[in-house]
């Protein structure tokens, strides 16, 4: 479009998503699937070595533990299901949570700089966990009947609403929680990734490949809002993996709630 | 549609970004059942441990602080018990000593009243028997004196003793008798 362009500027797109396996031939061995693999080791390992000498005065990597520990059982898990039966759950929600929040944040940490859930299938497969386990102990709970009764008759609406209410609530309580859930995540790392290709990858060509004075000036600038881009994914990383778990944690409550 | 973009692995194909790879569906799954189990068995059982042993050592300290709370109350119940009881005693001691005083003077007093009257009775017969001396030897002198004047004044000397001295007895017992007698018409009148 400007004169002097010597090759033309290809936008990230889906495409820049899908990388090459890292040992060649061996097609499962991507970089998200190494990526997880080792977030999932950091956090074993952390949380092993916070609480394999759990003492009643805290050494400091007890009191880290703790912290994170703590945020997720007081914070989600007993404030969103009650301090009946929120224990159970803590477990599932806590390997969710540090799960989701490592791999978001890894996406800004250099080298790896990849979002794991900007690849669909790990936000389809923890939206479909925490689905079969809200659903299951709901039905465990109520009855089948009851449970269904429990989603979709919500308590105070008058009769002749129902035919009304029933569908709509069993759309939104049984069939879009689990694609809201993980399309929330991905979406929100994908285009997150994809702003901050955009910034960076833009920048780089106007400065290095644009030959023009003026472009490398706004290259310049677009790489260093590429800098402020990064500063707010981190935030909605970290915001994303939180909003995933209270949600998983609210269904949960929900379903075993004893009225709605 | 779904059959177009499903194998999309292929060259060249368009990606969609929508459609997920299988083996990250497996190692997610296989990930979040891990980290699930890993918590369920070691970082929950660990930390819930730790919560409920500190729990318990705040309640261990708060009952402890309780008991001596308890203790100390108990103590300052007896003291004060031993205290009432002491100023009882010493009031009773105070009764008692006031009583044994009093009874102390009474005794005394009647001991010198005793005494007193010993001392009285005493000097009375000690008087009386004086007195009587007094009389009996006023008596022979007075007789000698009145026989001996008597004799002077009738110029005989009046030889016979014995009748002398009955001559005096019987003036001095008349003497006596009208003196008694004027006596008791004295007390009369």
């Amino acid at each position: 479009m400007i004169a002097g362009v010597s090759t033309e500027f290809t936008p990230p797109g889906p495409e820049s998503f899908d990388l090459p396996p890292i040992i060649n031939g061996v097609d499962w061995f991507t970089k998200p699937v190494l990526v997880a693999a080792l977030t999932v080791v950091v956090i074993v390992w952390f949380f092993w070595s916070a609480s394999r000498k759990a003492e009643v005065v805290p050494s400091k990597l007890q009191f880290a533990g703790e912290l994170g520990y703590n945020f997720v059982r007081n914070s989600i898990a007993r404030d969103a299901i009650g301090s009946q039966e929120y224990m159970k759950y803590v477990p599932y929600l806590c390997g969710l949570f540090f799960f989701i929040l490592l791999n978001n944040v890894a996406a800004t940490v250099p080298l790896v700089q990849f979002p794991t859930f900007s690849h669909v299938g790990w936000a389809y497969v923890a939206a479909v966990m925490s689905w079969v386990i809200y659903n299951a102990v709901g039905i465990r709970k109520h009855g089948v009947w009851g449970y269904f009764k429990h989603q979709t008759m919500p308590a105070g609406v008058p009769g002749w609403l129902m035919p009304l209410m029933i569908p709509i609530e069993f759309i939104s309580n049984i069939l879009v929680r689990p694609i809201s859930l993980s399309l929330r995540l991905f979406a929100n790392m994908f285009a997150g990734h994809i702003l901050l290709l955009v910034f960076v990858l833009g920048g780089e060509y106007m400065v290095f490949e644009a030959g023009s004075i003026g472009l490398a000036g706004v290259g310049i600038l677009t790489f260093l809002m590429g800098f402020a881009i990064a500063g707010l994914e981190l935030f909605v990383q970290a915001i994303q993996a939180y909003i995933f778990v209270v949600l998983t944690a609210q269904y949960i409550g929900s379903a075993i709630a004893e009225d709605h | 549609m779904l059959t177009k973009v499903l194998p999309l692995a292929a060259e060249g194909e368009e990606v969609n970004p929508l459609l997920p790879h299988t083996a990250e569906i497996i190692f997610g799954f296989v990930f979040l059942v891990l980290l699930a189990i890993a918590f369920a068995k070691v970082v929950v059982p660990k930390f819930e441990k730790a919560y409920a042993d500190r729990t318990a050592a705040i309640e261990g300290g708060m009952n402890e602080a309780k008991q001596a709370q308890a203790e100390a109350k108990a103590a300052l119940e007896k003291y004060n018990a031993q205290l009432a009881e002491a100023r009882q005693e010493a009031a009773k001691i105070r009764e008692d000593a006031r009583e044994q005083g009093a009874q102390i003077i009474a005794e005394m007093r009647e001991q010198a009243n005793a005494e007193a009257e010993r001392i009285v009775t005493h000097a009375r017969t000690q008087i009386d028997a004086e007195r009587a001396q007094a009389v009996a030897s006023l008596r022979s002198e007075v007789g000698h004196m009145a026989t001996t004047l008597a004799g002077r004044i009738v110029g005989e000397s009046l030889e016979d003793e014995a009748r002398q001295r009955r001559t005096v007895e019987r003036f001095l017992s008349e003497l006596e008798a009208s003196e008694s007698a004027r006596q008791a018409v004295g007390t009369d009148g």
